[in-house]
């Protein structure tokens, strides 16, 4: 504990107790319309730190992250389903698996030397190769969906992951806020320091000794675990899956939005980029709505927009022009 | 090392990010309260944007041909919201929460099977009623909800009128097909049908065997592969479950492959819908689909069909405009004998609903225990120079059946 | 199955392949030279396919004769376009890239939602239903001209590159950045062409492609990500390698659907895309990396 927080003033750990305190009773003022949007919100910020690992950490583009997602969905989706088995039990085998993914497809890239474009596309295919296998798949149901039986009763469960919005809710936060721990510490370890060293300049990484394709390995096992459980959470909040929907490259596009516009390989980032975006698609909602707007497709026409804003004029992401507008950090992103 | 990294936040970030979580809440429905003065507030979440857009929209037309009609039947009057689920599920649980927040007091959507099931889950849990218009994955009655009514055939239950239908059809023209090439799209939907056909079919004495089952992927947009495979098979009929833009292009293929089945027999959308009569023309006649629809003999039926062609001339009255309209006609007369927009009551009042005047071919509308409407049926229409026309089952018909299919090349 | 079967799929997925190839020819244009990873480019042949549906709808143009001022269209675009917007991004990382494309895709299909509607749209001409039967083997027609269109295309391109002046200097920009500017060439103006060319190839496929399938604003992506495979599966940087990816491809496809499930007929695209990558990163007719 002491590691992780030795760098921060002490103004800035009241505050961020403060920040946890509001969400963790935000709840409590909220309607269930409002902590809907807000289990998006964190759920996008935690996959976008898990993917920002590799990405930003480790400089690998994954454009095929709902395959991590997807698979540990799935995994546990059918544990549940055909055995009753618990979705934190679930989680113990759907990380393995996960895991096991993204070493597979490490393997194959860096073995074989793939990497930037040619690695993203890489991800894209093994993300569509899932999506059509599990579309043929008899025992999860393929393309006709797996239905996860839903419980009755308006108590919380956590032990199976049953229960009202506001349960989800902190299951979702605190993953979140575990995966921002985990971020920080993997930042500040040996290990942190050699995916930057990897990122700047791999060659010169792989000169000074740095064994380059274990740590590259290490990145993309790490990211996909992580993912897993978003995949475990996915499944149990929506009682349904449908390849089609769970590999979906949209799916995929969707994660990383979030960690790009926020910042990417800031430990903020993700966070930022999560709540930008879903907060600015629920307000153009809420605003065409309003105005008594109704023209479908508008509100994406808007959205782009906005993004390609973002992107234009700050090329670095939202959180780090944040931090040095408000004259925060000056040290390591 | 560099250790100044600093996860530090001065009051003005604070500030900043609680800034926005307001402008957030602030823009947001904050309506804890549910009217429980004023007119009923119905939800209707539809995919208006997105993949399904176009099914999406076409249901929209049920929606808003419908106000007037129901008032002239003596129904209360209440408002509608609409809502996008922009054909994804996420979309579509938020939407559903928004409404609810906002007022909603019954929810009516959303075509998917995927995204009902999405909406029917915050339903349930916020104990609003939802009356699904179309949507045939038979789970969705099947997890025990209390809240959730169902006015559309599951898929066993569409194969199973199917099938009869079809032995209507082939006592009634003599026809007696010994093959079948079954060809179907690899989607939620189709994959329903092509596992319940198994369970299905032993029960009905079919003359014809299916000799091949081909599946295509719902993104494909080039059938000549699918096709060719289907005629190499050398069926008599041609058993299809596509949708729309699939069933453009099959035909196309037929055409320049030179097979003309016996018949088309679709056991889905596509082959009877608009954009299909419109593009192929004369090419368009022959196939037969077997398909929830209307009963021309029922009162409502011309009514509804000519509320559409007032409001949408050169559309014909269809599934999508069907059901849209019974599920907030269920709505209506829920809310007339509930006398109340409290949702329990609401809820109440669907479980009892008996109505018979209504649109769609069976008995009527009424739910059992599960929240289903096991009495509605499916009919069997046939494309007719750009019109579509009921040949079974018997009760329901407005014309006879013609088969075989005229040749495609002989069309002119 | 009778061999004629075999037969009539292969040229089927052969001629369909061509047209795949010159939309991927386009992205082997952009992706080549100006290494920006067009992740907006089946959202851009869309958008050439309803100019097409316009055209014909209002003039009668017929698709074939309507791909030379769509692919000029499409070249102002691209060329506005990249000069205007993505010519910052070169330099940027990939990731930034990418979602700049994205951005701009999003934009397009659901303008496009706006402006047409979601209902599938397309052409009819008077020879949609033709097809050549010898013996036993049916040809498609309109498959057919669209992919000698194709290969007449291509060709074109190729002679451009080849033995244009303003084609090798595009080439040596490609070939070595710094070295294009010490000689003197405006690589910006370069660049921004092209993303013209591609644009206008894009155009151009589109166009063709509207004669064999009808349009709707989703369709982008799907070709997006095929347009992909083609490039790299071919050959970066190679016109011929663009339409021998797209024909491979589509004959692989069409093979692989007849003699298993067509459901799963893409699995063997993406399969022959992960043997590329791994074992011949450049493409089939790739040269190899500078």
């Amino acid at each position: 504990m002491r590691a992780l927080t030795r760098d921060l003033s002490r103004r800035s750990i009241v505050l961020l107790a403060a920040l946890l305190a509001v969400l963790l009773a935000l709840p409590l003022v909220a309607n269930d319309y409002q902590i809907t949007v807000l289990v998006l919100i964190l759920y996008l910020a935690y996959v976008g730190q898990a993917w920002n690992i590799m990405m930003g950490f480790a400089g690998l583009l994954s454009l095929g992250h709902a395959l991590y997602v997807g698979l540990a969905a799935y995994l546990s989706g059918l544990l549940f389903k055909d055995y009753g088995i618990s979705p934190w039990l679930g989680l113990l085998a759907a990380i393995p698996l996960s895991a096991s993914a993204g070493a597979m497809i490490s393997f194959l890239a860096f073995r074989f030397r793939v990497t930037g474009v040619y690695f993203a596309i890489l991800t894209i295919a093994f993300a569509e190769f899932a999506r059509i296998g599990f579309d043929h798949l008899a025992i999860v149901n393929g393309s006709g969906g797996l239905f996860l039986p839903v419980a009755q009763n308006p108590r919380s469960d956590l032990w199976l992951l049953r229960g009202p919005p506001t349960m989800f809710y902190y299951v979702i936060l605190a993953a979140t806020v575990v995966a921002a721990l985990l971020s920080r510490a993997l930042l500040g370890s040996r290990i942190g320091y050699f995916w930057l060293a990897i990122r700047e300049d791999e060659q010169a990484a792989r000169a000074t000794g740095i064994d380059t394709f274990r740590y590259k390995t290490a990145a993309v096992v790490i990211s996909a675990g992580v993912t897993a459980f978003a995949g475990v959470f996915y499944a149990f909040y929506y009682n349904n899956l449908f390849p089609e929907q769970v590999f979906n490259i949209s799916r995929s596009i969707e994660l990383i939005i979030g960690p790009i516009i926020g910042g990417l390989g800031t430990l903020f980032g993700p966070v930022v980029g999560a709540f930008l975006l879903t907060g600015l698609s629920e307000l153009l909602t809420g605003t065409l709505a309003a105005l008594g707007f109704d023209l479908p497709g508008a509100r994406q026409v808007l959205y782009g927009s906005c993004l390609l804003l973002v992107i234009l004029v700050l090329p670095g992401g939202v959180w780090p022009f944040l931090a040095r507008r408000l004259r925060l950090d000056g040290g390591r992103r | 090392m560099n250790t100044t990294s600093r996860r530090g936040m001065t009051r003005r970030t604070f500030a900043g990010r609680a800034g926005t979580a307001g402008l957030l809440f602030a823009t947001m429905p904050f309506g804890i309260a549910r009217a429980q003065g004023g007119p009923l507030k119905v939800g209707v979440i539809l995919p208006r944007s997105g993949y399904l857009a176009g099914i999406g929209q076409d249901c929209q037309r049920g929606v808003d041909v419908a106000g007037p009609i129901l008032r002239d039947l003596g129904y209360p009057g209440f408002q509608i919201v609409n809502g996008d689920t922009e054909s994804n599920v996420d979309t579509a649980r938020a939407r559903a929460e928004a409404l609810i927040a906002g007022g909603a007091q019954l929810l009516v959507g959303a075509f998917d099977s995927g995204q009902s099931a999405a909406i029917a889950q915050v339903a349930e849990q916020k104990r609003i009623p939802f009356v699904i218009n179309i949507a045939a994955a038979p789970d969705i009655t099947e997890q025990g909800y209390k809240f959730v009514f169902r006015n559309f055939p599951t898929a066993p239950m569409i194969l199973g009128d199917a099938f009869a239908n079809q032995l209507e059809l082939f006592g009634m023209t003599g026809a007696a097909p010994k093959t079948a090439v079954f060809l179907h799209v690899n989607d939620t939907f189709g994959t329903a049908m092509a596992g319940g056909i198994g369970k299905v079919a032993p029960k009905f004495k079919l003359p014809y065997r299916i000799v091949d089952t081909i599946a295509y992927d719902p993104a494909t947009k080039d059938l000549s592969v699918e096709v060719a495979k289907a005629r190499a098979a050398n069926a008599d009929v041609l058993l299809v479950v596509s949708r729309l833009n699939d069933a453009i292009l099959i035909t196309r293929e037929l055409v320049k492959q030179r097979w003309t089945p016996q018949a088309v027999l679709s056991m889905g959308p596509g082959w009877y819908e608009d954009q299909y009569l419109k593009t192929l023309g004369k090419l368009s006649d022959g196939p037969i689909s077997f398909v929830p629809w209307y009963d021309p003999t029922k009162k409502l039926s011309p009514v509804l069909d000519a509320a559409l062609a007032r409001a949408y001339p050169g559309v014909n009255m269809n599934t999508n405009h069907i059901f849209t309209f019974e599920a907030l006609l269920v709505a209506a007369d829920a809310y007339k004998r509930a006398g109340s927009t409290d949702p329990a009551a609401l809820a109440d009042a669907i479980r009892t609903t008996d109505i018979t005047d209504n649109v769609s071919i069976g008995p009527g509308i009424k739910f059992d225990e599960k929240g289903q409407n096991a009495g509605v049926k499916d009919g069997a229409i046939q494309n007719r120079a750009g019109k579509l026309v009921t040949i079974a089952p018997k009760s329901a018909a407005n014309a006879d059946p013609v088969w075989p299919m005229k040749p495609y090349g002989e069309r002119g | 199955m009778p061999l004629d079967v075999y037969l009539n799929v292969a040229i089927s997925g052969l001629l369909t392949g061509l047209v795949y190839g010159l939309m991927a020819l386009g992205l082997s244009c952009i992706f080549g030279v100006v290494r920006i990873v067009n992740f907006a480019h089946g959202e851009m042949m869309t958008a050439a396919m309803y100019i097409a549906v316009v055209l014909f709808q209002a003039f009668g143009l017929d698709p074939l004769i309507a791909m030379v001022p769509i692919a000029a269209v499409l070249f102002v675009f691209g060329y506005a376009l990249q000069r205007g917007v993505i010519n910052s991004f070169v330099t940027r990382p990939e990731s930034t890239q990418f979602l700049l494309m994205i951005a701009i895709a999003i934009i397009i299909v659901n303008a496009l939602l706006i402006t047409f509607g979601p209902d599938a749209r397309g052409v009819q001409t008077s020879y949609a239903y033709d097809s050549y039967a010898l013996g036993p083997l049916i040809v498609d027609a309109t498959k057919l001209y669209a992919a000698v269109a194709a290969i007449l295309v291509a060709a074109a391109l190729f002679g451009f590159f080849r033995f244009t002046l303003t084609g090798t200097a595009i080439r040596a920009c490609a070939d070595n950045h710094t070295g294009a500017l010490v000689v003197g060439l405006d690589v910006r103006h370069l660049y921004a062409l092209t993303f013209g060319l591609g644009a206008a190839c894009v155009g151009a496929a589109g166009s063709m492609l509207v004669l064999l399938v009808d349009v709707t604003p989703a369709l982008g992506p799907a070709y997006t990500l095929l347009a992909f495979i083609i490039v790299i599966t071919g050959g970066l940087g190679s016109m011929g390698g663009a339409l021998v990816g797209g024909v491979l491809i589509g004959l692989t496809e069409a093979i692989a659907g007849l003699v298993f499930t067509p459901s799963a007929k893409s699995m063997f695209s993406f399969a022959i895309l992960v043997l590329v990558l791994l074992f011949r990163p450049v493409g089939i007719l790739g040269r190899t990396a500078r």
